[in-house]
């Protein structure tokens, strides 16, 4: 097992694809293999009960501190490999390591996971507060040591004025500030969304992105995030992975090597057009029939 | 100030309220003017004037038949919820046990009274049975159908963060079954009146006298029309006020949540 481990952990991330040229030149490509993984793929692939395969065999290493995005054309099993990471489905073949660990040692050392859904997923009858320590109930966090955490979580997503609402009280975009501050109460190492924000309009989903950041750049939160936006990608990831369909594979890798925490003036620069122009141009050659992208 | 008219409660009480004063009247009018004989179909001032003067021996027959159907509908409650969880336990269990329910539910209950009445000596127990059998079914079957009804996004979050089966129970499952749970309790309580006098009547015409059901079939055999009258009045009204008092829980329970309690003001 050792020996796998060190095969993978000094493996390069996955680069196939030659920057963007231009204002991109200076990227210092690779730069989160130099930090410990919290997540290794090892040649993990996912066979469906019905025969079809989800997901072909991927290698793929999530550094610490990286905000990972996944992106794809539909049906490219980027929620299946979200999964994967999140241990909620198992892979047919190969495995993954957390933490050089299986999964069973996650949260014995201190090391948790969060997962956020696309839907918020509250309680109705239950108000923000409860809502949010609910993780601290389920795990015997004994009230007088799981109330501040509860009150801080809500604070960092800026809802200390709403602690007291019922989640019917809320906006959709107030509701997904729940549920992530629901993840965030745990303390978590690693931080795995799946299109939460998809169901969101576009300035709501713009401010919930700023606040994001901010809040992984605070807390050097391992983010493994599946989005449809390609804005969305470019604003938040340090490295996107494109997927491609049929199977689901890596298509190809892009770092985006930019000033944290970004803010708005990183969305307006040309630079960030840039890198949108050219995660398109590879979105829809990703979405190509034809599309030679076999694992590198 | 609003006019009364446009105010919603006001609206809601009036409007009904309105409706029956008017069919009273009616009913008190249309009696008077085609004079039909007080023993053929008495007025409602026939009917008030037997409620006054029967008063007491009323009271008491409402007392009997109130007890019994507070008995079974606590008993009704108790069982079914239960059953109910028991029933989500295992679909082994459910399967297997199901289709007693539902031929509870379908046997009709004035069928299975006298043999119920006969095997079962003490007249207030008897018919507390007969009572809870007819209550039962629809508590078991809403309190089953709302602790399956999980959000499956919920279910799957207490699974990620290894909740165990009673955690998930009582967090999960049971408060999101009281919405069916309470709609279970506002069928269950009419139900269980219903049942209570069905079973008195089967009981008195076997003779043995109690309750409600009892003084409108005694008073049947003296021609007291307006007695009777008189006690269905009784039983009617108890019916409302126990449905009233249902709602009332249910709005008590899931005011601050449930889509069919909340106001029209959000």
């Amino acid at each position: 097992m050792q020996r796998s481990n060190n095969h993978y952990t000094t493996k390069k991330p996955v680069m196939n694809a030659p920057l963007p040229s231009g204002p991109l030149d200076a990227h210092t490509a690779g730069r989160a293999a130099d930090r410990p993984p919290a997540v290794e793929v090892l040649s993990a692939e996912k066979v469906f009960a019905n025969g079809t395969q989800g997901l072909a065999p991927i290698d793929l290493t999530i550094a610490e501190g990286e905000f990972l995005t996944l992106i794809g054309p539909s049906g490219c099993g980027k929620s299946t490999l979200l999964k994967l990471i999140a241990n909620l489905i198992q892979p047919s073949d190969g495995r993954i390591l957390w933490w050089r660990g299986d999964f069973g040692q996650v949260g014995q050392d201190g090391r948790r996971l969060a997962f956020v859904f696309q839907e918020p997923t509250l309680m109705p009858w239950a108000r923000v507060d409860t809502n949010v320590r609910l993780p601290l109930d389920l795990a015997d966090v004994p009230r007088g040591k799981a109330d501040p955490r509860v009150s801080d979580a809500i604070a960092r997503v800026g809802l200390s004025a709403f602690a007291r609402h019922y989640p019917r009280q809320l906006s959709g975009g107030m509701k997904m500030r729940v549920s992530i501050a629901r993840a965030l109460v745990t303390e978590p190492n690693l931080l795995l969304m799946d299109e939460p924000f998809g169901a969101l309009d576009e300035f709501t989903r713009n401010k919930l992105d700023d606040d994001l950041i901010k809040l992984w750049w605070e807390r050097k939160l391992t983010t493994a995030f599946v989005t449809h936006s390609i804005y969305e990608a470019v604003f938040l990831s340090t490295r996107i992975v494109v997927l491609a369909a049929n199977p689901g594979r890596i298509f190809r890798t892009m770092t985006i090597d930019e000033p944290q925490p970004r803010t708005q003036g990183f969305r307006d620069s040309a630079r960030f057009a840039a890198y949108c122009r050219e995660l398109s141009t590879w979105l829809s050659e990703a979405s190509l029939p034809s599309a030679s992208g076999a694992t590198p | 100030m609003k006019p009364l008219l446009q105010s919603e409660t006001f609206v809601r009480i009036a409007a009904p309220l309105a409706v029956g004063v008017a069919m009273i009247a009616i009913w008190e009018i249309g009696c008077r003017l085609g004079s039909i004989p007080v023993y053929l179909f008495p007025k409602p001032s026939d009917i008030f004037a037997s409620l006054i003067k029967n008063g007491p021996s009323l009271l008491r027959a409402l007392l009997i038949t109130l007890r019994i159907t507070l008995q079974a509908f606590a008993a009704a409650v108790v069982l079914g919820t239960l059953i109910a969880f028991t029933f989500v336990q295992s679909r082994v269990i459910e399967v297997s046990l199901f289709p007693y329910a539902v031929l509870l539910q379908v046997t009709p209950i004035v069928a299975i009274a006298p043999l119920i009445i006969i095997l079962v000596k003490n007249t207030q127990i008897s018919l507390t049975v007969c009572a809870t059998l007819v209550a039962l079914f629809p508590i078991i079957s809403n309190t089953t159908l709302g602790l399956r009804s999980v959000d499956p996004g919920l279910a799957n979050y207490f699974r990620m963060n290894r909740a165990s089966r009673l955690k998930t129970l009582v967090r999960l499952r049971i408060p999101g079954a009281l919405p069916y749970f309470f709609g279970g309790l506002r069928i269950s309580c009419g139900l269980a009146l219903i049942g209570a006098v069905v079973a008195e009547f089967v009981a008195g015409t076997g003779g043995r006298s109690s309750g409600l059901a009892y003084e409108i079939l005694d008073a049947g055999f003296q021609l007291d029309i307006p007695r009777m009258f008189a006690a269905l009045f009784l039983i009617t009204v108890t019916g409302v006020l126990l449905f009233g008092a249902m709602v009332g829980l249910s709005k008590l329970a899931l005011s601050n949540w449930h889509e069919s309690e909340l106001g029209t003001e959000t």
